[in-house]
């Protein structure tokens, strides 16, 4: 019954990959020779202009290109030509930095705020103001102090990343159950073993909930802010193939940037499995 | 009373600030002594504050006034010479049945190789009918297996006291029975001395060697003490049987009925809270050679004081 249902959501999926391609190549295909035009006009025009094509690639040029960038990913050919392969490894370096400075920062922030009410209530104004502040309205400030656009990238992962998890590493460690805090204390566990074994494993799964939802942040706005700081990453490759006027380039890049965020948040997603614990 | 008792409560209360300066007092000025070795449950309606004292007994709470002493030393917190068994079990769920116990022991022995932390906690859960179960998780447990689990951790670190806040009662009723069978075997075959919060009269009487009884609150305090007439080696199949059951019973059904607020409201005379009385139900002494089958329809037991 189980299987049999994921085999037809399957099989439904496919039917409306079909129909979008369908129409998406339809739309985007030539309406045939223009007749009667000058032949150096024509040249000039290119064929938009002789063949009725549209300006839009349609999914056979997408998939031409795609094949293109992947069978090649790691070509470089000058600061402006590398291959998409390079530029993704950038982008993912740069969040895996930022992000992984914001987990050093945020879980042990966290657990503090969580465990003491005074920290908790003290610190609360600063998250309050700072968590709505676009990451991106940090640039200019980065990279003023920083003096450094690739460092001011990883500072702009690190503080969108920080307080998804800041926060729920806090709730998650104030809401530990009372009686899992009173079997430690009735065994007397010290400080250590309480916060490590107790505390740690019973807000895991909140933790790595708060880690999920920054990862997803992270790799949102690391586009965002390589379209800024230029150079390399997937950000600016899709703004420098945009100035190229070079829609397959921009739609494949799309592609690509949609799958490594699906790998990424199901890497996550993985990890939180293990730490989640029935009851 | 010559043997010092290895718990004394003395003279404790608990107070909360309510509304308006005021305070309110859930209980207060309770002394009672436990002797080692001994089964004493407490019984009393919800709000007399029995799970409060439970609380103080562990450490986990503090009392407003009074203190309690064990040992002969004032307790100021929880102790692992007092272990508690959960009314929820309070297992850890991330952990399995052996890790449970063994986080027990290992807090208990912190210094002990692995082997031997492993080794006790297997001993203990073998004891509580779980042997095979050890790697299983808490999820996986029916809700009796997993008060197993919380019985083989309590006891797991060899405690002085056991304390048990209504440990059964989320259990269906043959659960509970058998619960209760391995329970008295197990403290009566080591001595356990054992404090237990209950409200079901028939757990106490087939448990406890004395139940102390609790007005109702705000403002409760011990009504008295009725020491348990039946004889130590008892069991369940035919502890209806007993001449005394019934006048044991009745006098428990009664307090609970109405004298549980009667006393609270209006104080027996010359009620001395350091020392309550202590009640012996027994049937009247014709009755006693009765065929214990008659007992069912003997009238109210008179229950005299000594």
């Amino acid at each position: 019954m189980h299987r049999s249902q994921s085999l037809r959501a399957g099989l439904v999926s496919l039917v409306i990959l079909a129909v979008f391609l369908t129409v998406w190549h339809l739309a985007t295909r030539g309406t045939g020779a223009t007749a009667g035009m000058d032949p150096e006009y024509a040249k000039l025009m290119g064929l938009t202009a002789t063949q009725g094509k549209s300006a839009m690639p349609g999914p056979l040029d997408v998939a031409a290109t795609l094949w293109g960038h992947l069978s090649d990913p790691f070509y470089v050919r000058g600061t402006n030509d590398m291959g998409i392969g390079i530029q993704i490894g950038w982008s993912i370096a740069r969040v895996a930095a930022g992000y992984l400075l914001a987990v050093l920062v945020a879980i042990p922030v966290g657990f503090l705020i969580g465990m003491s009410p005074l920290m908790s209530r003290a610190l609360d104004p600063f998250i309050q103001i700072m968590k709505p502040i676009s990451p991106l309205a940090w640039m200019p400030l980065a990279l003023y102090t920083i003096k450094d656009s690739g460092l001011s990238a990883i500072f702009v992962i690190f503080i969108c990343s920080l307080w998804p998890m800041l926060i729920n590493t806090a709730f998650g460690v104030a809401n530990v159950r009372k009686e899992w805090l009173n079997v430690a204390r009735t065994l007397e566990v010290g400080t250590f073993r309480r916060a490590f074994q107790v505390i740690l494993p019973a807000a895991a799964p909140t933790i790595l909930t708060g880690m999920r939802i920054s990862i997803g942040i992270a790799w949102l706005v690391i586009v965002a802010a390589e379209m800024l700081v230029g150079g390399t990453g997937i950000g600016y490759f899709v703004w420098n193939e945009w100035n190229n006027l070079s829609i397959t380039n921009v739609i494949t890049a799309i592609l690509v940037i949609g799958l490594v965020g699906m790998v990424l948040d199901q890497a996550l997603a993985r990890v939180a499995r293990l730490v989640t614990f029935p009851e | 009373m010559t043997e010092k008792p290895l718990i004394s409560i003395e003279g404790i209360a608990r107070r909360y600030p309510a509304p308006g300066r005021q305070t309110t007092t859930i209980f207060e000025n309770l002394w009672l002594p436990i002797r080692r070795g001994e089964f004493v449950c407490m019984i009393g309606h919800s709000g007399c504050g029995k799970t409060t004292v439970l609380n103080i007994l562990a450490g986990l709470d503090a009392p407003s006034d009074g203190e309690v002493i064990v040992d002969g030393k004032a307790i100021s917190g929880p102790s692992l010479d007092r272990a508690v068994i959960f009314q929820s079990h309070a297992l850890l769920p991330w952990r399995t049945v052996l890790g449970n116990v063994a986080f027990a022991v290992k807090s208990r022995w912190p210094k002990r190789a692995k082997e031997a932390i492993e080794e006790q906690a297997r001993r203990f859960i073998e004891l509580v009918g779980l042997g095979g179960s050890e790697r299983k998780r808490p999820a996986e447990l029916s809700g009796g297996m997993k008060q197993r689990v919380g019985i083989a951790r309590a006891l797991s670190i060899e405690p002085k006291i056991l304390l048990m806040d209504e440990p059964f009662s989320a259990l269906d009723a043959l659960t509970r029975g058998t619960l209760q069978d391995e329970v008295r075997r197990i403290c009566l075959d080591t001595g356990q001395t054992t404090f237990m919060i209950t409200h079901d009269v028939d757990e106490a009487i087939y448990l406890a060697d004395r139940i102390v009884l609790m007005t109702n609150g705000p403002g409760a305090r011990i009504a008295e003490i009725v020491e348990n007439p039946l004889p130590r080696e008892r069991s369940r199949i035919d502890l209806h049987r007993h001449p005394h059951y019934y006048a044991l019973r009745n006098h428990l059904i009664d307090f609970l009925v109405t004298r549980s607020r009667t006393l609270r409201d209006q104080p027996a005379d010359g009620h001395d809270p350091r020392h309550p009385p202590v009640v012996r139900p027994s049937a009247a002494p014709e009755l006693v050679v009765t065929t214990p089958g008659d007992a069912a329809t003997l009238p109210l037991a008179a229950a005299h004081k000594h």
